[in-house]
């Protein structure tokens, strides 16, 4: 058997899994989006029927994974792993989602890269034959962050010009062995990096050099090159966070052009009102699942690689004078026809 | 020991010298767009004016009602809080919040919707631990230092007023 590690931090699988099924729901201001026509459920308002905005978040989380089982009627009991997190504390939207659903779990961190952790380890997990069918699932809701990280919704404040507006969706995906669609072929799994910025209002930036150095690091595992994709899509780093991470990458000599995009950019339109653009670990599940996908079968893009990006904060350790750590996790996603 | 030595810091065991993240600073300067100041500021003036003038023609308004001066004052401030609640609980103020900036925040309006918004978001954990315990979390400090404030100044006057 060939020794799957390649490079310092990158795994290519032996058989890559592959993506069987998707869905996404997503909240009514992500509906009214760019990308409104991929998603699978566009929920009419923000409590989903629920009596708070975090139990609607978790009801958000499970009607994904309903939708993607059901697309290849699949039941939960066929299910081995349940891989799932989101960005509130003690990630309580993933855990109560599980407790519904009744499968095996494993709750995750990454902050927004957490969809792209769950399928770098789902992808392990069947590749080395320890899983059948894994689900990796992420939820983030703008109301319920709101409230955790920053202001209550009817306090009366100005957003500053470098904020991003928390998607409300989760996303779900199903992975299996399989031979034609779209396979996660590679990962990279990344460092913590933290180039000392402090304001809580500009994650983008926070992240850049995590993922300028997750992307870098993938190239030089894997001994490729923005010319071996078609497209490199970042999850939340936005207006300036995507902007750093290419003027980071690009001084190492790699150059993206127009290869290179963000989710946050993609999911909203500049009309809306988001300011830099989105973010949340919704934000990469909802546009993965629907929009990325759909154009990978579709045959618009053969390879891309996803990358997950999270800023790793807390409300205290910005209190206690903190800088905010980012993290970027890879994997590469081709299309086997 | 062994740990003494080699300078572990926990918190950024995996960065970068001092100079590179000043560098990269640099880079996130350059590229971070300017709020735009100038509608801000007149935003912030017009709508804080406008505050300010219905304050005064309440004062107004309740000095030809035969309140005295201090009275007048009192009731105002009672009026404006009652409107910066009223219009935090109709779901208005965020917007207004949004537009005016600094302009709907400074006046006790503002004081009135951050209690409010606190107290609403805050209801679903129930009356004791959520709306109570929370309702100050924003104006708390606004309360702590005014009354700090409020009791320093007594002070100097007791002794040198």
């Amino acid at each position: 058997m060939r020794f799957k590690r390649i490079g310092k931090q990158s795994i290519l699988f032996n058989h890559p899994p592959k993506i069987i099924s998707t869905a996404s729901v997503v909240g009514p201001k992500e509906g009214e989006g760019p990308l409104k026509e991929t998603f699978d459920l566009i929920i009419k308002d923000n409590l989903f029927g629920e009596k708070s905005w975090e139990k609607a978040e978790s009801k958000i989380l499970q009607e994904a994974v309903r939708i993607a089982l059901e697309k290849v009627k699949l039941n939960r009991e066929e299910i081995d792993l349940f891989l799932a997190g989101d960005l509130l504390n003690q990630t309580i939207s993933a855990n109560f989602a599980a407790r519904q659903l009744g499968i095996p779990f494993f709750g995750l961190y990454g902050a927004c890269a957490t969809l792209v952790e769950g399928l770098i380890l789902g992808s392990v997990l069947i590749d080395g034959a320890y899983a059948e069918n894994i689900i990796a699932a992420v939820s983030s809701h703008h109301d319920t962050a709101e409230r955790q990280f920053r202001f209550p919704r009817e306090m009366g404040h100005q957003r500053p010009v470098t904020a991003q507006w928390t998607v409300t969706g989760a996303g779900a995906i199903i992975l299996a062995k399989g031979e034609k669609g779209p396979r996660i072929t590679g990962a990279t799994v990344g460092k913590v990096v933290d180039f000392g910025i402090k304001d809580q209002n500009d994650m983008g930036s926070a992240m850049a050099p995590a993922a300028a150095d997750t992307i870098i690091r993938n190239f030089r595992d894997t001994n490729t090159g923005p010319d071996d994709f078609d497209l490199i899509v970042t999850g939340d780093l936005a207006l300036i966070g995507k902007t750093l991470a290419q003027q980071l990458i690009e001084r190492e000599g790699y150059i993206l052009g127009d290869k290179f995009t963000d989710c946050g950019l993609l999911i909203y339109d500049p009309v809306q009102d988001t300011h830099a653009g989105g973010s949340g670990c919704g934000c990469s599940a909802v546009v993965t699942c629907g929009y990325l996908l759909d154009s990978m079968k579709s045959g618009k893009y053969k390879k891309i690689m996803l990358v997950g990006t999270g800023a790793l904060l807390s409300p205290l350790s910005i209190l206690q004078g903190e800088s905010i750590p980012g993290i970027a996790h890879a994997v590469v996603i081709e299309n086997f026809i | 020991m062994v740990y003494k030595n080699s300078r572990l810091d926990s918190t950024r065991a995996q960065s970068s010298q001092p100079n590179q993240e000043q560098e990269y600073q640099k880079m996130v300067n350059k590229l971070k767009p300017n709020p735009p100041y100038l509608r801000n500021a007149l935003a912030a003036f017009s709508v804080g004016g406008f505050i300010c003038a219905l304050a005064q023609a309440s004062i107004n308004l309740f000095l030809q009602l035969g309140l005295t001066t201090h009275d007048a004052g009192t009731a105002t401030v009672v009026l404006m809080i009652l409107m910066g609640a009223l219009l935090t609980g109709l779901g208005i103020y965020d917007d207004l919040g949004k537009f005016a900036g600094a302009g709907s925040i400074i006046p006790i309006t503002g004081f009135a919707n951050v209690i409010v918004a606190s107290a609403l978001e805050w209801k679903r954990e129930g009356y004791i631990f959520g709306v109570a315990a929370k309702m100050f979390t924003i104006a708390g400090p606004v309360l702590v230092y005014g009354i700090i404030t409020s009791a320093l100044i007594a002070i100097i006057i007791l002794f040198w007023g």
